[in-house]
């Protein structure tokens, strides 16, 4: 008898749903009984006891499924080399594969061996998967009729509930915390073992970024060089273009949005600008690279100015471009945010709009325009697709927006697309590149967090 | 007794839906005016009428004549920005800007331009808090945030603030709707004080106050004006059965 997942689970959810109701209804005919109130609300009663059912069962198959392949597949492991001494590990796996793949149907052999063990580990997961429902209904089952047991009027099954549902936030919450340190870690870790290999500061401190390796050890090659100043000054100076035509253009629409819009037009402005949010980045890409690069390099040759083929200006501008409406649509949230009273207060004392946006209500919205900036900023410094296909590969130590730059995510990519080995400092010092890049954001954080809470103003 | 404001059929809508109706009342210099009647009687929206505050409101439509001073305030010439300079108003909740106490003062002579040097625009804010009688309590801390004193002192400060701009009117929504009886008294002796120089015109919904302050008394029932009178007389003697009913507390 084989008892598939699927039906493992819902056979489990409808006994949890089957404990509710019997609890729910258990305990008002106690309650009758002993003509007492109930302490929390049937509902409650019927809470507790489904997830009294449900979560341990269902933690217990969720290790079964997860767990029990594994053990299965260890067994047999110990099982072949029992059986042959003197085959080595790789070719004692290559044996199991080859096993599982027969047990499975997907090839066919005529080695006799091999098809008995084929059997045995089919019968071994059919009695897997038969104990592991059997286990988990029975458990369910049992705890059920535990708790519907030990629910007595006076007993408090709010209370229990509830400390459940603060847990699961709380889990929550620490799934995102543990993903994040989980990310610096491997980040700290790969970025280590590069400054293994290369000085820590030459890294941060040198001015020549070249990463051409020998790739083979019979090759003639210069020796890299990996000073990240260069990459990340063309990071800075890609996102401080992109800033120039964010700022401005996205805090004037949100005040013009916010303030003096009628709602016909801001129902039509702001789900338009909006539109620009969803536009995939690899499309400003080719927007960057094939119409506004050209555009530039033209308006530079009519100036005599000699306009380099994927430059600075033409990438930044259009990052600008993508990033306007995160800056305008959050902007204009914090500004309607300020309360009316403020405005009603200003008005009242003869100033004009235009005086109460800039004197009063502005200030007050500072702290949340310095997060939608901030914001702006982070995106900005980690976007990708757009350098990638508008600013270029190469590593010039310049300022000037008409030359070609390359930024910190550019040279990740180059450095970790296509073949590449994981033991060398080309590689690596994509993990030093990122790790730099996560620091300098983090300060950059920290920096405008403490500006916003000087210039706050306060209202309530 | 000369009029500062003689409103004629004055009626406002909000899109459909009319607040109030042939309102016409003639309202006197230098005393205190009380608008009384239950919530929604259209008080707060007559007296916004006055200083054209309901201009922000969108779908607000408004008829017939107001004048301030024989001139109609609804006319072509006349700049609603600097109408509000003229008429001064004080809200229901506090509203104190996230600034030190010396820049709220200073906010309204500084953006019309009252005074033309720094020792003026102090001179301003002094003699703005000395006549709402908060000078001696806030004098060593005037670059302090102004959110941060008491509901009191801030409504204090919303009508200093309003002074400094030398309106001739001061309108006040509901100004102690949030106070403590003692904060209450306070402003209602400053009211007192200021109805020598100023026009005050006050919305409440404490038939005490507007009998304690006023020297006139309106009363609005459903946007309609019902009764307007001196207070003593409203408050003695009612002519219409419907002011007697609220000033008794039948309904309201």
């Amino acid at each position: 008898m084989t008892l598939p997942l699927s039906f493992v689970f819902f056979v489990l959810l409808g006994l949890s749903v089957y404990f509710y109701y019997h609890a729910k209804s258990g305990i008002v005919r106690k309650a009758a009984l002993f003509s007492d109130r109930t302490k929390a609300l049937p509902s409650h009663y019927g809470q507790q006891s489904f997830l009294w059912a449900f979560i341990p069962s269902l933690l217990i198959l969720l290790v079964l499924t997860i767990g029990g392949p594994n053990y299965i597949d260890q067994i047999f492991y110990n099982k072949i080399q029992e059986l042959n001494p003197t085959f080595n590990e790789s070719f004692v796996s290559l044996i199991l594969a080859k096993v599982i793949n027969v047990s499975n149907g997907k090839i066919s052999t005529g080695e006799e061996n091999i098809i008995m063990l084929a059997k045995d580990y089919k019968i071994a997961f059919e009695q897997l998967h038969f104990y592991r429902g059997l286990v988990v209904i029975l458990c369910a089952a049992l705890l059920g009729m535990i708790i519907s047991y030990r629910q007595k009027p006076g007993s408090n099954a709010r209370e229990q509930v509830e400390k459940f549902i603060v847990n699961i936030f709380f889990a929550s919450a620490v799934i995102a915390i543990f993903t994040t340190v989980a990310i610096i870690l491997s980040l700290f870790f790969e970025a280590l073992r590069f400054f293994n290999l290369y000085n820590f500061f030459d890294f941060i401190f040198g001015l020549h970024w070249a990463p051409n390796v020998a790739i083979r050890t019979d090759q003639v090659a210069a020796e890299g060089s990996f000073g990240m100043i260069p990459v990340l000054l063309g990071t800075l100076l890609i996102s401080f273009i992109a800033m120039c035509v964010a700022i401005p253009i996205g805090l004037l629409s949100a005040i013009y949005l916010a303030e003096f819009a009628t709602p016909k037009i801001r129902d039509f402005v702001k789900p338009t600008l909006e539109i620009l949010a969803g536009i995939p980045t690899v499309v400003y890409g080719y927007f960057a690279a094939l119409t506004a690069a050209p555009f530039f390099r033209e308006i530079g040759f009519s100036l005599g100015l000699d306009v380099s083929s994927e430059s600075a200006i033409a990438a930044g501008a259009v990052m600008g471009i993508m990033i306007i409406p995160f800056i305008s649509s959050l902007s204009d949230d914090v500004i309607r945010a300020v309360p009316q009273s403020l405005r009603d207060g200003s008005m009242g004392l003869g100033a004009t709009k235009a005086e109460t946006i800039y004197i009063v209500i502005l200030p007050a919205a500072i702290p949340g325009l310095v997060g939608a900036v901030l914001l702006a900023v982070s995106r900005a410094i980690g976007e990708t697709m757009i350098v990638v296909m508008a600013a270029g590969l190469s590593a010039n130590l310049t300022v000037n927006p008409l030359e070609s730059v390359t930024t910190v995510t550019v040279q990740i990519v180059s450095l970790l697309t296509g073949d590449t080995e994981f033991d060398d400092i080309k590689t690596l010092s994509a993990f030093g590149l990122g790790l730099a890049l996560f620091f300098f954001t983090l300060l950059l954080n920290i920096f405008a967090l403490s500006i916003s809470r000087r210039l706050a103003e306060r209202y309530d | 007794m000369t009029s500062k404001f003689r409103t004629k059929k004055v009626e406002v809508s909000y899109g459909d839906k009319k607040a109030i109706r042939d309102i016409s009342l003639d309202i006197e210099k230098n005393i205190i005016t009380a608008l009384i009647g239950p919530s929604g009687c259209g008080k707060s929206t007559f007296l916004r009428c006055l200083n054209r505050m309901n201009d922000v409101i969108e779908n607000c439509s408004i008829k017939g004549s107001i004048h301030l001073d024989e001139q109609d305030i609804y006319g072509p010439d006349i700049d609603p920005v600097e109408l509000r300079a003229r008429v001064g108003m004080v809200f229901q909740k506090a509203n104190p800007f996230p600034k030190s106490i010396f820049d709220n003062i200073a906010y309204g002579p500084r953006i019309h331009g009252l005074a033309s040097n720094d020792s003026e625009l102090k001179d301003i804010v002094h003699n703005s808090l000395e006549k709402a009688g908060l000078m001696d309590e806030v004098k060593d801390r005037l670059n302090d945030q102004a959110t941060g004193l008491s509901g009191g002192q801030q409504q204090r400060i919303c009508i200093a603030r309003a002074i400094a701009v030398s309106p001739e009117v001061i309108l006040m929504d509901e100004p102690c709707s949030a106070l403590d009886p003692i904060a209450t008294a306070k402003i209602e002796e400053l009211m007192n004080e200021l109805s020598e120089s100023y026009t005050i015109i006050i919305v409440t919904h404490s038939m005490q106050q507007a009998a304690r302050v006023s020297k006139k008394t309106a009363f609005f029932h459903l946007g309609d004006l019902i009764e307007y009178n001196d207070t003593d007389k409203i408050f003695t003697q009612p002519e219409n059965q419907k002011t007697q009913d609220y000033i008794t507390g039948r309904f309201g």
